[in-house]
Formats: structure tokens, C-alpha cells, sequence
């Protein structure tokens, strides 16, 4: 079968001082190819800890996770991931990064030039190939991190938080970007985030976590990112429905963060 | 006490002067000349590049006048050299008093011209003139009453030195000497000595420039100057390039493996502490005082810098990187080659710059105990034979080459890893 199936994960680790976490429980979730889902979530409800088992830098201790039938052991290139920040490798120029997994599998230089040279332009970068990363505005840096992704041609694409350290324009103009890119190759794209509109916005499928333990206390099903892939983000905020859930997830989300700081000061 | 006086003299005038000189020109309005907040502005402080060219021309300026440089037309005060005399006032035992003169030349030894004794007339009475020779810098004891008829019996005492009453254990200055009457009644005179240093304290600026001419032409113990550098220059790469060998793939194992760290964690956190100075014994009861020595010396001086600096580069790299290169298909071994060691560089160039340094001054340390050639060498030998000119030379041209491998190390360090703090 296609597609990323998440099989019943459960994550839980000893701490230190001899306590357990209950990172996740029970979390299943079957991703259709081509799909892009959105995970949110309060602050400590598994998100990265998801992602990671995704990724396969973790490994769950119960469940699993399949990937076109072939269960995921560890990290491999047909999950490729978009970092926040940080992630790209300074000591080579924007061409040496992008061409970096197409190298790994040994694609001849002739080939290499010819993929990083088309999806700099895809992601509106045409031309820097020669610029050295640190040279670059966070957003560009955002930029070359997604070609770099594309460009090793992965089944699925983990995302965490990969706006999140951008200022809010930047950040809208990479919403778009993401959505584009989504539309264009048809990849199926998991990202996580903390912010509630990006996530309305940008998933077909939204799921909000719920934290200690991390489970999934609800899941939409959203048309905005359909639409936001033809149309302006600014205008997809004002169709009828945007304001609405993203109120509604809102306050789903105020109210765990309340009762996370209420349990906090019950002790 | 006096120099520092001048130096901080030199020191504020040269600011105000400068300050009254910038006013009066035009300034540029760049961004830091708008900052109304400047003081705790670090970014805002830039070195004063008139203030570091008047701060090496005043040593230079300060070395020369007090050392009577022919370089520059005004000195302080140097020592009296030329003639001197005083009368002094004889008591014989018989309570007579008589007069004579005394008649001091004082010269210069390091001109190397030893005056004649002067002629002079006995002069009358029992109390007969005197004439001695003092080098400058020195005192000496001016016996007048050895000559004097009567001198050597008990009572005959000299009372007065040019009409001043003089007793003993106390003293009295005359034009250019102070003279000092012992408890024996004996004078001691001190020709005065100025402000200058003497030269085997402190050598002229030409004096050593001269004698690094003269040992760059002839060289110094069986070994040319250039030698003695190059030498020591060849131990530090030596045992820099040995200890960067070993320490840096030892650094990044105990960055890599668990049981490495926990192994070699110990004695490097030892080890580290450990002054190499204090290594010298050790090394030259084990090993001699031959090159092999003073190579394991070094060895050990920058192993454990670069160890530690290139187990702070593995430490450093942030696991977004190595999980992105992981997820973009990379090997161990090209995670290694493409990730950590490229990341790891800034960390180790960092290392290679202190361990230089510090290698550097090992090897000086060590060619101070023991060594045929070498700069440490050159200027412990000159020591024992009171060659200022050429200690200072030695320790100046240290100094220019310690700072020069810094640079060195400075520029490949922005051409080799640029990306370095960005």
C-alpha cells in the first residue's frame, strides 16, 4: 500500500530521578500519498517527538511506522526533513548543499548542476548557487533548506516548525511557497508547527495533539490549503470558515495550555 | 618611577592632542560617529590608530632618551663625565689645619678610552693634593690622606670638604658628586649619575640595532642568527604538527565514542592543568636535552589543546545538521568526512592558534635550560656575559616572530574557514 502509515505509537521513557514520560499513546494515523497534514498542539505534546519516530530518529516503544510497506528502523532518503533553523551546512556554498543528497546516492556532477540550477528557480532562488549559506536572509535560508530537501526526491516530506523562526512576512511568503511546492510535485508532507493559522492554511488534514500523555484529540479536515495552492494566502483568510475553525482550534488549544498550567500549579 | 611619570605624561598630552587635532578636522559621519551611546557600546570602540603609533614611538622615544641615544638630539641627564675637583681640610694630630685640592676625572668605560692621570702640583702644607679616576656610574674611595704628611697617625682627620664641615657617616653634595664620609673618616665619592641607564641595564636603540646586524653577518656561538630562529621555529612546528596528529583524531574519537571519552577523559582533564614548563624536568631526565626532548616537550605542550578543542568541535555540532544528513541518505563515514570534520574546523583552528602560542613559549623556556641553538639559547648565553644589547635583541625578535605566527594563523583562518562565528 502507498502512503505513511502510523501504527499505534506509543512512546514512553525513564527520566533521572526515576519518574516515567508518557510521551505518546496509542497515536495511528494513515497518510494518503500526496497528502499534507498539519500536526498542532500545546508545547510538550509529543509533536517533535512524533516527527522524530517518523524520521526514524526514535524509535517508539510500541507501534510502528510503515512507509510503502517497509516498516521504518531508522533515518533513510525517501523521508526527507526541512529543519527550523541551523540545519544547512555553512562550510559549502548553496549549490553543494542542494546537491547534497543527489550526491550521496552518486549522481553525476553534469546531473547535480542541472537538478540544484531548477529548483533554486522552483524556490525563487535562481542563481545563488554560488552564495555561501551564512550570506543569506533566514527566509532564503529556509528556501535553499526546502531544494535541498526536493532535490534528494523523497516519498515523504517531515517538517518541523520550518517557518518558525521567521518573521511574519517572510513566513506568509514561505506559506505560499510550501503550498506550491505541495501542489507541484505532489509530495505527501507531514509539518508541525505552533502556529494555529499556519496550520489551518497549509493542511488538507489538520490534527491537534493533546499532551501527557501525547494523543490526537481531534482531527479536521480543512479545504484552505486546496485553495490557498491557486489563490492568495491573504484571500483564503477572508473565505467563509477560515476565521471560524481557526477561533475554534484556538481555543481548544488556550484551553490545554490552561490546564497544563493549572496541573503545573497544583504541583 | 620617574619613566612611568613621563610615560603617563606622554600618555595624556598625546590624547588631548590628538582629540584637539581630530576637532579641528572634518569628520566623516559614519554610523558610529552618530551613536549618542558609546560608552559601554563595545561595537563603538574601535582601536585608535594614532594612539597605537604614539604609543610604540614614545617607548621607542622614552627608551632612547634615557639611554643617550644618538638617534634623537634631546636626552635626559646622563652621568657627569669630565673633571671634578673639591678641596677638603685637613686636622693633624696636632690640631693644625692645611687645604688641598682633589682632582677627579670622571670617564666613560664604554668609549674605551682610559684618560691619563692628571699631573698636578702637591700643592703646600702637610696636606698634599690629590687626583683620581672614577668611572662614571661608580663611586669610589677617594683615600685623600695616604699622601698628606702626618695622614697616617691617629687624630689626623679631614674635617671640611670646600669650607662645608664634614663628619663621619654623613654627607654632602658638591657640584656634580655626592661625597660621603665613611665611619673611618674616609671619602666616598659618587659622581653624579643623571637619569640615564646604565648600558649594560638597558643598551641604546642603535646599540641593538647594531648587534642584530653584527650577529645576522657573523651569528652567535657556531650558529647564525638565522639558525638559532629557524631552529626554534622548526621544534615548534615539529612538535605542533606531532601533537595536532595525534590530538585531533583523539579528540574527535572522544567525541564520537562513549568508552574513548570516558577512557581518555581522566588524563586529559590531568593533563591539561599541567603547566609544559613544569614538564622540563621530567622530559630532560627521560628523553635528554637533545631535539628529541624538546620535540616530545612540545608534543605534549599542544596534544592536549587540540585534543580538547577537537573534541569541543564534535560536541559542537548542532543534530539538526548530522539528522539532516542523515535523512538526505549520508554514510557514517560521510557524515564524518562532510559534517562533523568540516564543522569541527573553526573549533581546531581555534586550538592551533593557543597551542601555537603556547608552543612557542615552550620552546623558549626550554632552549633557556638546555640548548646548543635556538633563540632561548642565544639570549640565556648573552646573559652570562651581561650582552644586553643582544637579550633584548632576542626577546624583541621573539616577541615580532610569536606575533607573527598569530597573524599567520589569523588570516588562514579567515581564508580556510570563513563561515567561522557567522
Amino acid at each position: 500500500m502507498k502512503g505513511l502509515s502510523i501504527e499505534n505509537i506509543s512512546m514512553r521513557f525513564d527520566l533521572l530521578n526515576g519518574n516515567s514520560i508518557q510521551a505518546l499513546k496509542d497515536v495511528s494515523l494513515e497518510i494518503e500519498e500526496g497528502q499534507i497534514i498539519t500536526v498542532l498542539g500545546p508545547s510538550g505534546c509529543g509533536k517533535t517527538t512524533l516527527l522524530n519516530i517518523v524520521a526514524g530518529f526514535l524509535a517508539p516503544t510500541q507501534g510502528q511506522v510503515v512507509l510503502n510497506d517497509q516498516i521504518v528502523l531508522g533515518p533513510g532518503a525517501e523521508r526527507g526533513m526541512v529543519f527550523q533553523q541551523g540545519a544547512l551546512f555553512e562550510w559549502m556554498n548553496v549549490r553543494s548543499n542542494v546537491a547534497f543528497g543527489p550526491r550521496m546516492k552518486g549522481m553525476p556532477k553534469d546531473e547535480q548542476n542541472e537538478k540544484v540550477k531548477h529548483l533554486l528557480e522552483v524556490v525563487g532562488l535562481a542563481d545563488f548557487e554560488d552564495k555561501a549559506v551564512y550570506e543569506l536572509s533566514g527566509g532564503m535560508q529556509q528556501r535553499v533548506a526546502l531544494a535541498r530537501c526536493l532535490a534528494n526526491d523523497p516519498d515523504v516530506i517531515l517538517m518541523d516548525e520550518p517557518l518558525g523562526a521567521l518573521d511574519a512576512l517572510t513566513r506568509e511568503k514561505m506559506q505560499g511557497l510550501v503550498l506550491k511546492l505541495w501542489k507541484e510535485t505532489g509530495k505527501t508532507i507531514l509539518l508541525i508547527t505552533h502556529s494555529v493559522e499556519e496550520a489551518v492554511l497549509l493542511g488538507e488534514r489538520l490534527l491537534v495533539l493533546a499532551p501527557r500523555p501525547g494523543r490526537i484529540h481531534k482531527e479536521y479536515t480543512l479545504p484552505f490549503a486546496e485553495m490557498g495552492s491557486s489563490m492568495d494566502l491573504r484571500d483564503v483568510k477572508k473565505l467563509e470558515g477560515y476565521t471560524e475553525t481557526r477561533d475554534e482550534i484556538l481555543s481548544i488549544i488556550w484551553e490545554m495550555e490552561e490546564e497544563i498550567m493549572g496541573r503545573a500549579e497544583e504541583g | 618611577m620617574t619613566i612611568l611619570l613621563i610615560y603617563i605624561v606622554i600618555f595624556i598630552v598625546a590624547f588631548y592632542a590628538v582629540k584637539l587635532v581630530s576637532s579641528m578636522r572634518t569628520s566623516s559621519e559614519d554610523f558610529t560617529s552618530l551613536k549618542t551611546v558609546t560608552f559601554g557600546d563595545e561595537s563603538a570602540v574601535s582601536p585608535n590608530r594614532a594612539a597605537s603609533i604614539i604609543s610604540v614611538f614614545s617607548i621607542f622615544l622614552i627608551w632612547a632618551a634615557f639611554t643617550g641615544s644618538k638617534l634623537i638630539p634631546f636626552h635626559v641627564p646622563g652621568p657627569f663625565i669630565g673633571e671634578l675637583g673639591f678641596s677638603y681640610t685637613a686636622m693633624n694630630s696636632l690640631g693644625e689645619v692645611d687645604d688641598a685640592e682633589v682632582t677627579i676625572s670622571v670617564y666613560d668605560v664604554q668609549t674605551g678610552e682610559i684618560p691619563d692621570k692628571l699631573d698636578i702640583e702637591p700643592g703646600t702644607g702637610f696636606a698634599i693634593n690629590d687626583t683620581y679616576q672614577i668611572v662614571a656610574w661608580r663611586s669610589a674611595l677617594v683615600k685623600v690622606k695616604r699622601n698628606d704628611v702626618g695622614g697616617k697617625q691617629s687624630g689626623y682627620k679631614v674635617v671640611a670638604i670646600n669650607g662645608q664641615e664634614i663628619t663621619p657617616n654623613n654627607e654632602l653634595f658638591i657640584d656634580d658628586a655626592r661625597i660621603y664620609m665613611t665611619a673611618k673618616g674616609t671619602l666616598s665619592v659618587t659622581p653624579s649619575k643623571g637619569w640615564q641607564m646604565q648600558p649594560v641595564w638597558l643598551p641604546a636603540p642603535e646599540t641593538v640595532w647594531s648587534r642584530l646586524i653584527k650577529v645576522g653577518s657573523e651569528g652567535y656561538k657556531n650558529f647564525s642568527l638565522f639558525e638559532h630562529l629557524g631552529w626554534s621555529l622548526l621544534r615548534v612546528v615539529v612538535g605542533f604538527a606531532a601533537g595536532a596528529l595525534i590530538g585531533i583524531p583523539l579528540g574527535y574519537a572522544m567525541g564520537l565514542s562513549g568508552w574513548f571519552r570516558g577512557w581518555f577523559d581522566p588524563i586529559v582533564e590531568f593533563m591539561r592543568p599541567v603547566p609544559p614548563l613544569a614538564l622540563i624536568p621530567l622530559v630532560i631526565i627521560w628523553f635528554g636535552i637533545g631535539e628529541q626532548g624538546k620535540i616530545i616537550l612540545l608534543f605534549l605542550a599542544s596534544l592536549w589543546i587540540m585534543t580538547i578543542s577537537a573534541r569541543a568541535g564534535v560536541s559542537g555540532v548542532k543534530i539538526a545538521k548530522i539528522h539532516a544528513a542523515y535523512s538526505l541518505g549520508a554514510s557514517k563515514w560521510q557524515i564524518m568526512r562532510l559534517v562533523i570534520v568540516p564543522n569541527s574546523l573553526p573549533e581546531i583552528f581555534t586550538g592551533a592558534r593557543v597551542s601555537m602560542g603556547v608552543c612557542w613559549g615552550t620552546v623558549v623556556a626550554a632552549e633557556l635550560v638546555a640548548a646548543q641553538k635556538g633563540a632561548g639559547m642565544m639570549i640565556i648565553n648573552a646573559s652570562k656575559f651581561q650582552m644586553t644589547d643582544l637579550v633584548i635583541m632576542g626577546i624583541v625578535l621573539i616577541g615580532v616572530i610569536g606575533y607573527a605566527i598569530d597573524i599567520l594563523m589569523r588570516i588562514s583562518e579567515n581564508y580556510l574557514v570563513p563561515w567561522k562565528g557567522k
